[in-house]
This record gives C-alpha cells, structure tokens and sequence, in this order.
C-alpha cells in the first residue's frame, strides 16, 4: 500500500447556518480499499459525501483523485472522473423498464437491445441477477437497488459510494450484495461505505473514519474492533443495551384472523389472510423487507382501512369495521412509519400534534371543542418524559430532527396508555441513543401489561426487542417463531417467504410463548 | 446569485407582513400601468385609496358602499377560505350566489301578495337552501364519481347564469313590469325588503351576517375540532385519516356551508342593494371573493379586512374611472396584481432569501 492514495480528503470544512456540518475532515481510501464512514444521524456522513459526488462544495479543504487536485463542480464532473454513487433513496420511474431507467442516466446512451446486453454481461459478471426488460415497479428493493448498482458499474467507476445500501435487503440479498463489493474491490474498485449497521462494517470494511458533530474522532480496522468499541467512539458514550425484568405473556389481547385487504393503490400489497395472536405483555415483532405490506397491516390496524368486523378483535370486541378514533378508545393505538404527513403533520405545531390522536383517551376536547391549555400540557408531558429536544411546544413539527420528532409520536401513543401498541419502524433514521430510548420505551410499555406488536426492516432491532417474530412477505404473514434461537439463515429464509409454514397447525402459533 | 432556503418554520412577522408589502407592490406596480395609460399615477391612486372615505365630495356616497359591497364579498370569502384551508376547491360560489338568490326569491314571490313578517325570514333560509344544493351537486360527484369540483362547480356557474336569464325574463318576470325583464322589486314590498337598518352606513342584515360568519368561522377554525380537522386535512391528508377524519364528510361540509354563505350573500343582496332579480345583478362578487379569501390569507379576521379593502378598490375604481376616465380593464388588471403580488411574496413567510457569493456553475 505504498502506492499514491485514490481519494486523498485534507481539512474539509462545510458550514450550514447555525451548523457545521463537516469541520476539518481529513481521510484517505487507497484503490480497492472497502472504506466505511461511520457516524449517527447529523454527524456529518451525508454533507462529505456530497462533497465528493460535487453536490456540494466545500468551504475549504483539499480532495485530491488519483493524485490530482479533485474539485468537482457538479455530479456530472465527478462521474466523468470515476466516482459512482447509490443514494439510499432510489430516483427510478416505476413505469418504465430496467434498461430505460439505466438509458436515462446516461450521457449517450447505446441502443436499447445493445444497453440490454451490457446490463446482462455486467449483471452477470457481479452475480446481480437482473432481467432489462422487467418494469421496475414490478422489482423488489433489492433488485432495485440493483439497478443503482449496475447504473453506476456500467460507467467503470474507480470510486463507488454507498449510502445505506442494506436497509432494504434480506439478509441473503446482503450476501449478495457483499459478494459483488468483494469482487469490486479484489479489481481494484474502492467502496466507501457509509452504514451504522457495525456487525456489516465488521463483515465487508478494511478501514473506517468514525465521525461525530462533524468531526473525525476515531479512525479503526473494523475487523479488529468489536461493535460495541465502534458504537461508543460513534456516540461518544458507552450506551445501555435495551432490556426489561421478567417476561410473562397474559390473555389474548389481539386477535387477527382471516385479514384479507385490497391495497388502496396500483403499487401497493395485498394483504392475504394474516392471522395474528397478541398476548398481554407480548413483543411481537413483524419482519420484512419493504413494500411487503407494512404499511397496509398497520393501517388495517389503524383503522385507517376498514375489513369485516371479524377480521380484527380486541379482548374480545369485533372492530375490524370500525375507524380509527373509535380503536383508540378502546385502546388500539398506533405509530405510522411515516412521520412528516402521517403520524404527525408537518406545519402544525407540536401542540397541534398532540391533539391528532390523543383527542379521546386524554379528555383534550369536550362537546367538540378544543381544551388548549391541557393539549399544550400533554405536549409538554410528551417532551420532557421523552426528552425531545426542542425549544418547546409551539415549533412546528418539521423543525424537529427525525429522531426528535419519532421520540415525540412514540411518546404521543405510550403514554395514552394503550391496550395494544402497534408501531411500524419506530427508529427509522434515529440515532442510536434515541433509538435505545425508543426501544426502551416500549419494552417498559408491554412490562407493564400491553401488546406490542414492532413491525421493522431492522433486524437487529426485532431480535433485541421482540419475543416472538414473524415475517411478512408479499402481503402474507408467516407462522409466528419465539425469537430466542432463531437464527440469521431461519429469519432470512422467512423474509423470502417460506409460504409453506402459512398453513401449519395454528395451535403452535405460541407454542414458544 | 439569489436562493431560497426553506425555514425550519412559517415566519409569524411575514405572515402578517405579505398582505401589506402586496398591497404597497401593487400601488407602485398598478402606479406604472396608469402612467403607462398616460394618467397621472399619483392621482389615480389617492382616488383608488383615499377619496372614496375622505373627499369631502365623495364620501357620503360612497362610505356607506363600502360596507355595502364588501358583505357579500366577505360572506362568501368566509366560506371559501374553510374548504380552500381543507384542500376543497369550491370555484363556482358565483352560481351558488345566483341560485340562493333565485330561490330565495322565488320563495318570496309564490307569497306575493302578503304582509306576512315571517316571508322575510323564510326567504334567507330558502337563499341559503339554494346555495347550499347547488353546492351538493359538485359534494355528491366528487365524494361518489370522484370528479374534480374545481370544474365541476366553475362549470355550475353558466349553468346558474342560464337559469338566471330564464327567471328574469319568465317564470320569476313582473307581471306588471310592461314587459321589460327582471321580477318585481323585492326591496320595494314591505315584506320582503332587506333595508338599510342605519341610516347612511350601508348597514343592512346581509352586512350582520358577515360579521357572524366572521366570528363563526374564527371560533370554528380556532377552538373547535371540526376547524382543525379541517386544517389537519388541508395540510397532510395521511395524517388527517389517521386521526379519523373522513374526507366525504368534510367535502360535503365544507362545500355545504360555501354554497349556503354564497346563497345567503345573493338572497341579501337581490332584497337589498339590487333590490331584484336581472339578468345582470350578478357582479360577480362570487369570482372576487376568491381572491378575497386568499387575501387574507383565509383567515376571518384577514378576510373581513380584505372584503373591505377590496370593496374600496371596487368604489375607488368606478370614481377612477369616472374622473380619470381609466378604462374599466385597467382597474380589474389592477385588482388582479393584488392577488399576484400576494402570492408572489407569500414566499417570503416560508423561506427566506439568500445571497450566495458563488453560483453553482
């Protein structure tokens, strides 16, 4: 390793108003290095890697390519020298197929059958299985994010960049991806990196920066250093490890039989005869990659969809027909994934927001009208009981951070007391302390005799939580498994849909309860 | 370079700010037009603005208008602004202003001739009832066929002008009129006259009910849960059905109460003011009242003082023209950059304005 680095980064420096983002970073990664940047939400990860794809320019600060001074003005500038980037959020267009999304962003694209053939060589040549012709609406996450992959492959980068790359893969389809990065690398390709996920970083990295407020604090060889090392330099501290006294699971408290849903739009899952039993004290969580029907479970759940009476029972009540203010005074609450538009609007202020479900169970209203005083009190309990860090009640909900804002919309439901507590991918995007909090939170909710059901891409976070899991795919619920001794290849095989368990004996559905 | 960058949140100092600054964009920029006519620019504004409530000459006439044209504006501006704040385009108030006139006094004449004091109020209610249905028709295919009540409820408004022209010149004609079209003058039969209850301030029941819509609408939008439900659909739609809000239901409300307040503000004003039904009483008071609610920023309060700002521009533009010989275009092109200067700087409460040293090359 003696040769001249291929990404030399001296002293960067990006301020935002009221924020440095990046305050005099400096790393290098040699060709064929896999190089990970670690760091919580706002530590600066995604501003330097802006800088290196040029969709943002530094203050100041040297980058050097290949020995080169390195000063893209643009995406376009950095591509032509040989940096590739996958986003974690795909800009693809469901309607149009696997080779068009790749023609599109190109500079010249080939002719279509001639492009089709590249991607297949290239696909191959990666173990990336991908058909050109398929519409990309009709592809999983995973074989999306291939379509990033062999976009950005296809322009012989020197330099790939991934950001989150396995927050929407099955664990197999890690394997997958991890293969091709070794392959990459062992050619001469550098990756950097960028996860929180440690044990992955432990897996795929030889080197990591570990960043915090913007700052380089720490600089490891990840396969030399244990998760727990990593998680602290990342956070500054060593961090409690979610956990509760005893476990004793009552009655069924929740019953879902037979739950069939159309889906409300062209793109979305159907959901076919979910069969859920949700004890007292339970943690059931739901696995799953995206798209696989969360957001339909929980919004038959919500109540924001509506099925026969039957299909959904709470201690023993029929309220599948009912709507959503209706399941909450009987104590089914919820915690939509999306937190800006659906757990919480995101001009209204958090006082405004506290009145959006709690308007019933905490007395906010009397004959229609609206109890400000005890709304702002109850947002005030929220905040400080959750440690939400905000200048007060008044600020708008989109002024808050997304570990901020989710804290709020969990404390929101927790502490209305609820019977049953459904939440979809409640540390989505959160830093690792508030998460810890977060999990904390409910945890202490079903020790105090709740339903808890988590649904979650995070698998890390089912097992540390959860007694019980099962997986969803394709809109169909896998037979539910206690969580302690499952293993990574059971979970894995579950998430890719093992149908063949639906059906099975549903007297063993809490056989490990 | 300029760029705009998002605030974390609306700025409350703007909010209030942007109807002033579009007000003052708007007399420099509509100054430039009538210099441009070869008018004295100064002149033509201090008509506009300050003759109709302080020359000495004018203001008798035309203090007591103001309030006069500006209830209509303001009642149906009221009614707009709750569907506008819910994501509920109601674009036709203008039909359902003609409808409730129409029917309120259709349900007057069929008493005619009486003495009876409950005719009065039974016209308001029939006005009322009239806008109300003509509003359903776009409430009923947009909640059952999902049509879009934008063209739904503007297209309803020939329909209601059609109608109109069929009652002033048939089934709704004076019997004892010689022929000529229009009904017979409701505001000169003791017991369907909407009069003017002070004298000399254009003070009549139309101008009471806008001052109740005001406070109603206030109380509605900021105690009640029905206002911010209406808020919460208007600005997140996910969240609203989350916390059980159902959209038909708040599509059949708040293009209910639009249409009555449009349907009350035309029956005040076929009693009153125009004092019967023609073929033209219409001044399309539904069509302004539009830019009234966004004016004031639908809220109540910015509502009553928009409705009044622009009757003001209503008067002072007729005196323009009367004095100046402005051309009526030029007052309604002016009119109109009140509205796009408001929306233009209405910007300004969400983001704030940067001065980049370097542009993105």
């Amino acid at each position: 390793m003696s040769d001249t680095p291929l990404l030399k980064i001296e002293g960067l420096t990006k301020a935002y108003p009221g924020v440095v983002a990046n305050d005099d970073v400096s790393f290098q990664i040699m060709p064929g290095e896999v190089h990970s940047l670690l760091g919580e939400n706002g530590a600066g990860k995604s501003t330097l890697v802006k800088m290196i794809y040029g969709l943002v320019r530094p203050d100041s600060g040297s980058m050097s390519f290949k020995g080169a001074p390195f000063t893209p003005s643009e995406p376009r500038a950095a591509r032509a020298s040989g940096v590739a980037m996958v986003f974690q959020h795909f800009s693809l267009f469901e309607a149009l197929n696997v080779a068009e999304n790749i023609a599109l962003g190109m500079e010249n694209p080939p002719k279509q059958a001639a492009l089709a053939a590249r991607i297949r060589e290239v696909s191959e040549a990666y173990g990336l299985p991908l058909d050109p012709d398929r519409l990309v609406g009709d592809l999983s996450a995973g074989e999306r994010q291939r379509v990033e992959i062999i976009r950005c492959l296809l322009q012989d980068p020197k330099l790939l960049i991934m950001d989150e790359p396995t927050s929407v893969l099955t664990p197999q389809e890690v394997e997958i991806l991890f293969h091709t990065l070794r392959k990459l690398s062992e050619e001469g390709t550098a990756i950097l990196y960028i996860s929180h996920k440690l044990e992955e970083i432990r897996a795929i990295c030889d080197e990591a920066t570990i960043l915090r407020l913007g700052k380089v604090v720490g600089t490891c060889t990840p396969r030399e250093t244990s998760a727990a090392e990593m998680a602290e330099l990342m956070v500054g501290k060593s961090l409690a490890k979610p956990g509760r006294s005893d476990v004793t699971h009552g009655e069924v408290v929740l019953k879902v039989s037979g739950l069939s849903v159309e889906p409300a739009s062209p793109f979305g899952t159907p959901l076919r005869h979910i069969g859920i039993e949700l004890r007292k004290g339970e943690v059931l969580g739901i696995g799953g990659v995206a798209g696989n029907g969360q957001d339909e479970l929980l919004a038959a759940l919500s109540g924001e969809a509506t099925t026969a009476p039957g299909s959904v029972t709470l201690e023993g009540e029929k309220i599948g027909a009912l709507g959503p203010n209706e399941r909450r005074a009987r104590g089914l609450l919820c915690a939509p994934e999306e937190r800006l538009g659906h757990a919480a609007a995101p001009d209204m202020s958090l006082t405004e927001n506290a009145l959006l479900t709690a308007r019933g169970r905490k007395g906010l209203a009397r004959s229609g009208f609206i109890n400000w005083g005890k709304t702002r009190s109850y947002a005030e309990e929220i905040i400080r009981d959750f440690d939400v860090r905000t200048p007060g009640p008044e600020n708008a909900a989109r002024s808050l951070s997304g570990g901020n804002l989710q804290k709020f919309v969990t404390g929101r439901e927790v502490l209305q007391g609820p019977t049953v507590l459904v939440v979809n991918q409640p540390t989505w995007g959160v830093d690792a302390s508030a998460a810890a909090d977060i999990r904390q939170a409910l945890l202490n909710l079903a020790q105090e005799g709740a339903g808890v059901i988590v649904i979650s891409q995070d698998l890390d976070e089912l097992l540390e939580v959860s007694d019980n899991f099962a997986a969803l795919n394709e809109g169909r619920l896998s037979n539910v498994r206690a969580t302690s001794g499952l293993t990574m290849e059971t979970i894995g095989l579950m998430l890719g849909g093992a149908h063949d368990m639906h059906e099975a004996d549903k007297e063993a559905l809490h056989a490990g309860a | 370079m300029l760029v705009l960058e998002k605030r974390p949140q609306p700025s409350k100092g703007w909010i209030a700010a942007t109807p002033v600054l579009a007000v003052v964009l708007t007399m420099i920029a509509g100054g430039l037009m009538f210099a441009a006519l070869g008018k004295n620019p100064v002149e033509a504004i201090r008509i506009i603005f300050w003759d109709p409530l302080f020359n000495a000459q004018f203001a008798s006439y035309a203090r007591p208008q103001l309030l006069v044209k500006a209830a209509p504006l303001i009642l149906i501006a009221i009614g707009l602004a709750l569907g506008f704040r819910a994501g509920i385009w109601n674009i036709g108030a203008e039909g359902q202003y003609i409808m409730g006139a129409l029917a309120g006094a259709a349900f007057g004449l069929y008493f005619y001739p009486t003495e009876n004091p409950l005719v009065f109020p039974g016209m308001i209610i029939a006005g009322a009832a009239g806008g109300w249905a003509w509003a359903m028709i776009p409430a009923i295919l947009k909640t059952r066929f999902r049509t879009n009540e934008i063209l739904v409820s503007l297209l309803l408004v020939y329909v209601a002008e059609k109608l109109l022209a069929s009652a002033a010149t048939g089934w709704l004609r004076n019997p004892d009129g010689r022929g000529f079209p229009g009904s017979r003058n409701l505001s000169q039969i003791e017991a369907m006259n909407n009069p003017e209850l002070i004298a000399n301030t254009g003070m009549h029941w139309g101008v009471v009910a806008a001052f109740i819509a005001v406070i109603m609408a206030y109380i509605l939008l900021n105690r009640h849960i029905l206002g911010y439900q209406i808020k919460l659909a208007g600005q997140a739609p996910r969240a609203a059905r989350f916390a059980g809000v159902r959209p038909t239901r708040l599509i059949v409300l708040c293009l209910g109460t639009s249409g009555a307040l449009a349907g009350l503000a035309g029956v005040f004003e076929v009693t009153g003011p125009a004092g019967q039904i023609s073929i033209d009483f219409n001044v399309g008071y539904g069509f302004t009242a539009i830019i009234v609610a966004f004016l004031g920023r639908l809220h109540p309060v910015g509502i009553l003082l928009a409705g009044l700002l622009m009757a003001l521009t209503y008067i002072g533009g007729e005196l323009a023209q009367l004095m100046l010989t402005i051309p009526a275009p030029a007052i309604q092109a002016f009119q109109g950059m009140l509205l796009f200067f408001l929306l233009a700087v209405d910007v300004l409460s969400n983001y704030r304005i940067r001065l980049k040293r370097e542009g993105l090359a």
